[in-house]
């Protein structure tokens, strides 16, 4: 996987999948890019405007709680954003970037500001803030999951091995 | 390996796993509502499958938008309905009832199963000592096709609840103690173990109640024994053979937590966080305008009994809107047959169909601008129930059923001797 640069677009903690995608906006179509203008609306109207294609969500601890909806991830994914980075991650959400091909990053975000410009090597495990010239570690993937992102998401990864091929 | 998830996780890999540990399994039930039956049935497609490996053991359910409310959601609903019968799945429609009560109460789910849904309250039968939890559509998909779904065994939290509810207290009450003692992130990629007096003592719905809200926490899944009330609640639905999963002497947890609850008063999450929660005194008086009593949380027959004696032969506050979503048609039939629609009808409450309701934002008691909603759910995220601009505190049917009279938050224990 190749080193992926774009802008951070930072966000607090707990930020839940309903912020991400309103429920009242994801029962009514599966068109993702027509959801993705509806991205972040209600925390952050406008969003979906400012990301450029390859930045980055960052946030603090629990990115993704509550809601199951993968709908979270490839609004993310449709709008743009190329990789989410948060001090840590609610589980389902976690699982559902992974499984649908958005990279995850979890390392310690406290000095990533809005606008930073930000270098990341997922397979080293390493976020480069440019803009502060600041290197963080990020923890790296679990090899589960590192083979599914890298297969591109769980439905290539089982194409490509007529299984599961994780143990 | 003794936890009950390492027990359950084991049995089914075929060999002994611990936490930590990854393992593939096959899968007991599956189930998918109207938010992400659609994206399940991409993916499949995507992973160019053509049948579902076991499709009796796959439910659809039509609940979150039900009836549907407009002509995009009906389209959705159509290739649901399309799918089931393509596959020869199981589909409750409209009227049926909550996904969360419905695999329960039809009998699908059985103690010692591991059973995964594309909603994240499928942990609501870990009540039933079942390995139950929410994914993705994706992974949905991947375990209709293959049969399995890969996980890794999750270490665990032991809780046990101690001592007696008191008079006004309840198992929702319980939950969000659970909820602001760990937080959102408190037991995040966790099991949860749950025992004590307390649970012993619960009905099983009222334990369904606390497992629902297991996520909550950012737990996997919320288990407890299976006891005599677990066995006499499935043998009523299923003749299915099962055995119950105990964790054994020697298991080994991350943190054992014992509280006796004895003194717990009624709480309330306040808006806008789950665990946000505080106890009844802390907000009562604030003003509402709607009052929600339903859902997967707190939507099942003793539920609207609860509520249906406090507002018996009462009526609701001038202005005040009460709307009553039963979880399932046999809830409402139950209800119904026992006077209790009536008392709530007649209270002034309104009756919309078994479904998940104003829940989650798209129909049946949308708030207006500037609106409070005390709701029995388990969500109160800004714009949860469809309008930013309205604010949702959550609470126990008791303490809704009492407030509604009230048309202000109220402490229930006013009115129970």
């Amino acid at each position: 996987m190749t080193v992926m640069k774009g802008s951070a677009h930072t966000f607090g903690d707990n930020l839940n999948t309903d912020y991400v995608i309103s429920g009242k906006y994801k029962f009514k179509t599966l068109d993702m890019n027509e959801l993705a203008k509806h991205v972040m609306e209600d925390i952050r109207p406008g969003f979906y405007d400012e990301i450029e294609k390859g930045d980055f969500v960052v946030a603090g601890e629990n990115l993704g709680s509550g809601s199951s909806r993968e709908q979270a991830p490839l609004v993310l994914k449709a709008a743009g954003i190329s990789a989410v980075v948060a001090k840590s991650f609610a589980r389902i959400f976690y699982r559902n970037c992974i499984n649908v091909g958005l990279a995850v990053v979890e390392a310690d975000t406290s000095g990533i500001a809005e606008g930073d410009e930000l270098e990341i090597d997922i397979a080293a495990g390493v976020v480069r803030d440019v803009t502060k010239d600041l290197t963080l570690e990020a923890k790296p993937l679990p090899e589960v999951m590192m083979k599914i992102l890298s297969d591109g998401g769980l439905a290539e990864h089982l194409k490509k091995h007529g299984g599961f091929a994780l143990e | 390996m003794g936890t009950i998830s390492e027990k359950i996780l084991s049995a089914h890999a075929g060999k002994d796993v611990s936490a930590g540990d990854i393992c593939i399994v096959p899968v007991d039930f599956m189930m998918s509502q109207d938010g992400t039956t659609g994206l399940t049935i991409k993916a499949f497609r995507q992973m160019n499958a053509k049948t579902i490996v076991d499709p009796q053991k796959y439910a659809i359910v039509i609940d979150h938008n039900s009836p549907s409310p407009m002509e995009a959601v009906s389209n959705i609903h159509k290739e649901m309905r399309q799918f089931a019968e393509d596959q020869g799945s199981i589909i409750y429609d409209i009227g049926e009832g909550v996904c969360h009560q419905l695999l329960p109460e039809r009998g699908h789910v059985l103690p010692g199963n591991v059973v995964i849904g594309g909603d994240s309250h499928t942990c609501t039968y870990g009540a039933l000592n079942v390995f139950a939890t929410g994914v993705g559509s994706t992974d949905l998909a991947a375990a209709l096709v293959t049969g399995k779904i890969w996980f890794r065994v999750p270490s665990t939290i032991k809780l046990v609840y101690d001592g007696t509810l008191p008079a006004g207290t309840y198992s929702k009450d319980v939950i969000l103690h659970m909820a602001k003692t760990l937080t959102s992130r408190g037991a995040t990629y966790k099991a949860l173990e749950i025992y004590g007096s307390v649970i012993d003592n619960l009905s099983v719905d009222a334990r369904m109640t606390i497992s629902n809200m297991v996520v909550e926490v950012g737990a996997k899944v919320g288990l407890m024994p299976c006891d005599a009330r677990t066995r006499e609640y499935i043998r009523q639905r299923t003749n299915r053979p099962f055995k119950g999963v105990e964790a054994s002497g020697s298991a080994i947890y991350e943190k054992v937590i014992r509280e006796d609850l004895s003194d717990l008063p009624p709480q309330i999450a306040k808006p806008h966080e789950v665990d946000h929660v505080v106890d009844v005194d802390q907000v009562a008086g604030t003003e509402l305008n709607q009052v929600f009593i339903g859902t997967c949380t707190n939507g099942r027959l003793e539920d609207l009994r609860i509520a249906a004696n406090i507002l018996e032969g009462k009526k609701v506050a001038k202005g005040l809107r009460l709307i009553i979503a039963p979880a399932s048609k046999n809830v409402l039939l139950d209800a119904m047959r026992e006077g209790v629609i009536d008392k709530l009808v007649k209270a002034g409450g309104t009756l919309i169909a078994p479904s998940c309701g104003p829940c989650v934002g798209t129909c049946n008691g949308v708030p207006s601008d500037g609106e409070v909603v005390l709701s029995t759910a388990n969500r109160n995220f800004k714009g949860r129930m469809g309008n930013t601009k309205a604010d949702i505190y959550l609470s126990s049917p008791a303490t809704a059923a009492y407030s509604a009279l009230c048309g202000h938050i109220a402490d229930v224990r006013e009115v129970l001797k």
